[in-house]
């Protein structure tokens, strides 16, 4: 669905490339997960792809349309939610919703609600009722909480039924009943319409739900694939031992069939429901024990740090 | 059609805009009839006896244009503005064309000149500013096209700038001078040749004096040049200006 071909940005006037040669591919249908700190690039990645900024060199298509050729295409088919809220603050709900909708060339331009074609109204009723909003529709935008608005926002780029919704950190400002009503709201979305998601966050337990995830740092690809597979690349969970006798250690660990590394002190590589047995079994009088076991957050802060040295 | 119908709904959205922003109207509102009410009305008084041509007609008549040209023009360079917040970052990644979007902010803010417009003319009536019931009906056509040039200006300098903040920097350099360079207020006929190359420069000069064409049509000899040469010249710095200005837009907006 989306193609990335070595993808770069340089911003006028800066010294060093945003987006850094990025390649990948998203397929169809799939919840993908764009991850990395501030000004790793997640921002630029999407301006790149939702067309609003050309790329230097490298390219990409979507659906496969080429995003600087047929940008008029791309916009078409996609959807976005950026990071600060788009709405206008001085329109009602739905006003906002029906501008978008006749941008998007969904309906005829008609001056109030009353004179819309009836279609309209019954998508936007719908969608308000999913939501419990169907009583706040007319009213202003800015008596709405910022949970609410993110709603909306939803709502409203889910109305031109985009093959692709692009949310760039979503839940930035949101509390957390808000991020987590949010995010049931997105997968069933996602479960109902088969819509590819492309979201950028920097909160990992965000990513962990998705089926890929991309980790980026300094415009660069640091870690790419399911969280299974990302969890197994960067977590390493070793218990660290030592002993004043290091040769029978090292004996005594290669009998038990432990698997390990370094001349001492030793990383005896168990998870950890195993290291109880693995410690119990071995007589040599240790000196050190000290267990490893980062969370995927640390493993990920591990990782973006060691980058930016 | 789809493009047309997104030109109304970017129109609309500016007049509902100001609509229901409560101090934007009043500021809007505020500074024309300043000018006229206590400039135009003290200028008359204090000098009007030497001078040959009443001078709250000269002020009105100059005010009037310059209000106009001036609100379509930071009304288009507010999309600067924009661009950062809410709305139009959802105008710019929508499938209509930019070019679109240059259209239906000029309409937009032309509509919003008009109530301005309207405003300006009862207020002068109130004061005592002669009126044929011709003469306002010919003053609406007018008002238009000064509208419609004032938001290609604004096209122009829009596609110069990358912030708010430079637009808000430029004012006193763009704006403030053609004030003065326009003749809204004070004679420009006999100027030294430097302030008068810069006044020949200034677009506002020929919305100023396109109005005076309007309202002074057989009366005193105001106006500096004639209608169809006023005519003439914003149609093509019109041209000029949107072929430029949308191009370099569009450009910039991109290319970042």
């Amino acid at each position: 669905m989306i193609h990335l071909d070595g993808l770069t940005k340089r911003y006028r006037k800066a010294d060093r490339n945003a987006v850094d040669g990025i390649s990948f591919d998203v397929r169809a249908g799939e919840f993908f997960a764009l991850l990395g700190p501030n000004g790793a690039g997640k921002t630029t990645m999407i301006s790149i792809l939702t067309t609003t900024l050309s790329p230097t060199s490298g390219s990409a298509t979507i659906d496969g349309h080429d995003i600087v050729r047929e940008a008029s295409a791309v916009r078409r088919i996609v959807g976005i939610i950026f990071q600060r809220p788009s709405l206008d603050m001085n329109l009602t709900a739905e006003e906002n919703v029906r501008f978008h909708a006749i941008l998007y060339g969904l309906y005829p331009y008609a001056p109030s609600y009353g004179l819309m074609p009836a279609a309209y109204r019954e998508q936007v009723q719908s969608l308000a009722a999913l939501l419990g909003i169907a009583s706040e529709l007319q009213k202003p935008m800015r008596t709405f909480s910022g949970g609410m608005r993110r709603k909306l926002e939803i709502v409203r780029s889910l109305m031109h039924r985009p093959k692709v919704l692009f949310l760039d950190e979503p839940t930035a400002g949101l509390d957390v009943p808000s991020r987590r009503t949010l995010w049931e709201y997105l997968t069933t979305i996602r479960r109902e319409s088969g819509t590819t998601v492309f979201l950028t966050t920097h909160y990992l337990e965000e990513a962990e739900e998705a089926d890929t995830i991309c980790i980026i740092d300094k415009g660069k690809v640091v870690s790419f694939g399911t969280p299974e597979r990302i969890k197994s690349d960067l977590v390493q969970e070793y218990v660290l031992i030592d002993a004043e006798d290091r040769g029978r250690l090292r004996d005594e660990l290669a009998r038990l069939e432990l698997r390990s590394d370094g001349g001492g002190p030793f990383r005896v590589h168990v998870d950890s429901r195993h290291t109880h047995a693995a410690l119990k079994a071995i007589d040599t009088p240790l000196t050190l024990v000290r267990t490893h076991m980062p969370s995927l957050e640390d493993a990920y802060l591990e990782i973006v740090g060691k980058v930016s040295e | 059609m789809s493009e047309v119908a997104a030109v109304l709904t970017l129109a609309h959205r500016d007049l509902i805009k100001l609509l229901r922003d409560r101090a934007r109207i009043v500021s809007d509102f505020a500074f024309p009839l300043i000018f006229i009410g206590i400039l135009g009305t003290s200028l008359q008084s204090g000098f009007g006896e030497s001078s040959n041509i009443n001078l709250l007609h000269f002020v009105f008549t100059g005010v009037l244009a310059q209000t106009i040209w001036q609100s379509t023009a930071l009304g288009v360079i507010s999309l600067l503005m924009d661009r950062e917040q809410d709305f139009s970052q959802e105008i710019f990644v929508s499938p209509i064309s930019r070019y679109s979007i240059i259209f239906g902010k000029i309409l937009g803010e032309s509509l919003v000149a008009f109530p301005q417009f309207i405003a300006i003319l009862a207020f002068g009536l109130i004061l005592g500013v002669p009126f044929t019931l011709e003469k306002i009906v010919a003053l609406i056509p007018a008002a238009l096209i000064i509208a419609v040039y004032g938001g290609a200006f604004g096209v122009l300098v829009l596609s110069r700038l990358d912030n708010q903040r430079q637009a808000n920097q430029i004012f006193p350099f763009v704006m403030l001078p053609q004030f003065f360079l326009a003749g809204i207020f004070n004679p420009i006929q006999h100027l030294p040749w430097f302030l008068d190359i810069l006044s020949k420069i200034a677009p506002m000069r020929y919305a100023v004096d396109l109005m005076r064409d309007v309202y002074y049509a057989g009366g005193p000899n105001v106006p500096i040049f004639d209608l169809p040469t006023n005519l003439a010249i914003i149609g093509v710095e019109f041209a000029v200006f949107m072929v430029v200005g949308t191009a370099g837009f569009v450009r910039a907006e991109r290319n970042r």
